[in-house]
């Protein structure tokens, strides 16, 4: 018998007894009151514990606030999928928009590059305030994992929008077959006597920009 | 094959690897009680994580309810089982993944091994897994050429001091950081001398260790935390990034997983992401969670294979009152709580399911009979801390106090499964029992001592030795016995100096002074 065979009798064997398949109990909390402004402000306050730095803009203000983000930094990467327009305030600055690279279909970054870039720019596909949690499922605005992970630097661009206060509800927002990114801060590890510290494979610094709107 | 079973039933056939003790749990958490190093890092780390634990936990209103969820939800993937497999095969296969059965651990040891060198590669680095932990891979790919990086922190703590893990979540947990630092100091090539202490400090030297490792590697091997049948997911929790980088930097990823990883679907997820970052590393959130399906075109991976392990999990899951042990989802909250580990640590329980846990899961995976597993269901106070922190509500102390009763009933010849075929165990135990009862009979074994130095080589050890003592040697060497015996030795030394002495004969206990289960002071509450 091939082992697949071999296993799947192993088990139904085990299995003689023929339990009896019970019901799942979903008497947790499957959605929130909580809406606008105490989203963001929960997600804030987690994120912030995690030491992530956090912007809360208006969307009028988001060009700037990159702007800023990313002054004396060297280059940095985006999707194709971004709007270009984001970074209009950067450009100015820069005098054009030589320190801005786009990973794109058929013009993939390689790893060897994406070493060299210091920081990338993403949007995300929702987030949960509860746990401080921001999701990316590769859309084009986010990418391919890859992108987010290697620079030192993410910079992630949350829309009011994408908040939900609970996992339950985020989920049920996601395809789950989509490639998925968790992200709670930074990397961390709390391997040496149980005390976090952030940084260690994954980007060391975690900036979140919250737009309202 | 699918449809309702209609063969005989078969006898459960057992795990191997690294799931046994080496000694008797008694003796090794005597020896390691002896160190006061160890007890005070261990018991600053579990206080920590505790404490951690019951405050992001109790934020929760709906703890008890997630609690019961994820029990249900295990209870009925252990029940249907080997329809979820088959599910849950189809769609990873649709998806562009292939998929690999394995009845134990030899097996999927080559079959990992097989892979790897179809592309052509002599190194992989790895994600924390326990599963290729209990099946000895890293131990199997070195022998045959191939080197296995772990680039979890606390792992790669661990192997840089040709250590073994001894906690599920934090490996290296009996370390503390001066300990750490005077490691990396020693092993890690092109460290900074001046490193200090300061665990940032220490975190950045693993990054800058690593880093060409993830950029150049072709091929990563990972475990995973969960794996759902509606969609053929899988998903890997982890802190470091270094997860993300072995399931996205390289060309072929290879999981290995148990068999009871499963759940049905997407929406259980939502249940089980809340239970465990909270129960494991006392956190809301784990900084790191990623899911992937089958290969995903121009985004990671597109060699993507996964490796279905039995290795004793399906005689595991023909034990009624045992295979709830099954549902554990890995966060070790049971060992933190547990007033037995934060006083012997994790290596006193031999095998790589420490803890609680482990004091039941590796009997069931193994066997009672198996080795000296039949007294890791003594190393417990039975006082259900255990139960009382488990998310997924498994009850050890009943599951304990159940394999208390097979180890007596197999003993004593009651057990079904014994009685219909002496295991090796059960035939050593007579041996051993014989050879014990009297001073005479322990002569005539003792007699027999230099046939174990045949077995052994020049070298003194003994690598491999055949039936059940085959798993204990497949990772160790045990010394070969010495060419006399205590009791030999001391006759010739005093009672051949002694004219009036008897001859060799009598009641003398020497060599016998190995504890029974239970008897070295584990039973009682501290
Ligand atoms: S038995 Fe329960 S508490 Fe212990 S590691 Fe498993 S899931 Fe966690």
């Amino acid at each position: 018998m091939n082992a697949r065979a071999d296993i799947l009798d192993r088990i139904r064997s085990a299995l003689r007894d023929a339990p009896a398949v019970p019901e799942v109990p979903r008497d947790y909390r499957r959605s929130s009151g909580l809406g606008g402004e105490e989203l963001i402000e929960l997600l804030t306050d987690r994120l912030l514990d995690y030491k992530a730095n956090v912007f809360i803009e208006e969307a009028a203000a988001v060009p700037q606030r990159l702007a800023a983000l990313l002054e004396g930094t060297g280059r940095y990467a985006v999707p194709h999928g971004l709007a270009e327009s984001l970074f209009a305030e950067a450009d100015a600055h820069d005098g054009g928009s030589g320190r801005r690279v786009t990973d794109a279909p058929g013009q993939r970054l390689s790893v060897e590059e994406l070493d060299g870039i210091d920081a990338v720019v993403t949007g995300s596909a929702v987030a949960v305030a509860e746990t401080g949690t921001i999701i990316l499922d590769a859309a084009p605005d986010q990418g391919r994992r890859v992108i987010s992970l290697v620079p030192d630097r993410h910079i992630c661009i949350v829309r009011a929008g994408e908040i939900t206060a609970i996992l339950p509800e985020a989920l049920r927002r996601l395809d789950g077959t989509r490639p998925q990114t968790w992200i709670s801060g930074p990397s961390a590890t709390s391997d040496i006597e149980l005390e976090r510290v952030e940084g260690v494979h994954g980007p060391r610094t975690l900036d979140v920009v919250i737009v309202r709107g | 094959m699918s449809g309702t079973f209609l063969g005989m039933p078969s006898l459960p056939v057992f795990g191997i690897g690294n799931l046994h003790e080496h000694e008797p749990f008694p003796k090794a958490a005597r020896r390691e009680l002896g160190n006061p190093q160890l007890r005070a890092n261990l018991g600053h780390a579990t206080r920590t994580i505790r404490d951690k634990r019951l405050a992001v936990v109790s934020e929760l209103p709906d703890w008890e309810e997630l609690r019961e969820a994820g029990r249900a939800i295990k209870e009925s993937v252990m029940t249907r089982l080997p329809e979820l497999l088959e599910e849950f095969e189809a769609n990873f296969t649709a998806r562009g993944g292939t998929i690999h059965w394995a009845r134990d651990a030899g097996e999927a040891n080559s079959i990992v091994a097989a892979l790897i060198r179809d592309q052509g590669a002599t190194e992989v680095v790895k994600v924390k897994s326990m599963a290729t932990q209990e099946i000895g891979l890293n131990e199997y790919l070195e022998e045959q050429g191939i080197a296995a990086y772990e680039t979890d922190l606390a792992e790669l703590i661990v192997q840089l001091d040709h250590d073994k893990p001894s906690h599920i979540l934090v490996p290296a947990i009996h370390k503390n950081r001066s300990q750490v630092r005077d490691i990396f100091l020693r092993e890690m090539e092109g460290v900074d001398p001046e490193l200090t202490n300061e665990p940032a400090r220490l975190a950045a030297a693993a990054r800058a260790h690593l880093r060409r490792k993830f950029l150049s590697a072709k091929v990563a091997v990972s475990g995973a935390n969960f794996a759902l049948a509606d969609s053929g997911t899988l998903a890997v929790v982890e802190s470091e990034g270094n997860g993300r980088m072995c399931l996205t930097l390289p060309e072929t990823l290879i999981t290995v997983m148990g068999v009871e990883k499963l759940l049905p679907g997407w929406e259980d997820l939502e249940v089980f992401m809340q239970l465990l970052p909270r129960s494991s590393t006392g956190e809301r959130m784990n900084p790191y969670t990623s899911l992937w399906t089958g290969v995903t075109p121009d985004d990671g991976p597109q060699n993507v294979h996964l490796v279905l392990l039995d290795n004793g999990r399906s005689a595991a899951l023909a034990d009624e009152m045992g295979r709830s042990a099954l549902h554990c989802i890995r966060c070790s909250a049971c060992m933190n709580v547990c007033p037995v580990y934060e006083r012997t640590g994790g290596h006193a329980y031999g095998s790589t399911y420490p803890g609680p846990i482990g004091a039941i899961l590796s009997p069931l995976l193994t066997g009672i009979t198996a080795e000296e597993n039949n007294s890791l269901p003594y190393a417990s106070s039975l006082c259900g801390a255990c139960y009382d922190a488990c998310p997924v509500k498994i009850n050890i102390p009943d599951i304990l106090v159940h394999l208390r009763g097979e180890d007596v009933d197999s003993k004593r010849g009651k057990n079904r499964r014994k009685r219909a075929m002496p295991s090796q165990m059960d035939v050593g135990m007579k041996a051993a029992s014989w050879a014990l009862s009297s001073g005479k009979n322990l002569g005539l074994v003792e007699k027999a001592l230099p046939l174990g130095r045949l077995a052994a080589g020049p070298d003194r050890k003994i690598t491999k030795l055949p039936g059940i003592a085959a798993g204990w040697t497949q990772s160790r060497d045990i010394p070969a016995p010495p060419g006399q015996s205590f009791r030999q030795w001391w006759n010739k030394e005093h009672r051949a100096a002694r004219p009036d002495a008897a001859p060799a004969a009598g009641t003398d206990a020497a060599g016998t002074d190995a504890p029974g289960p239970g008897s070295a002071g584990t039973e009682e509450n501290p």
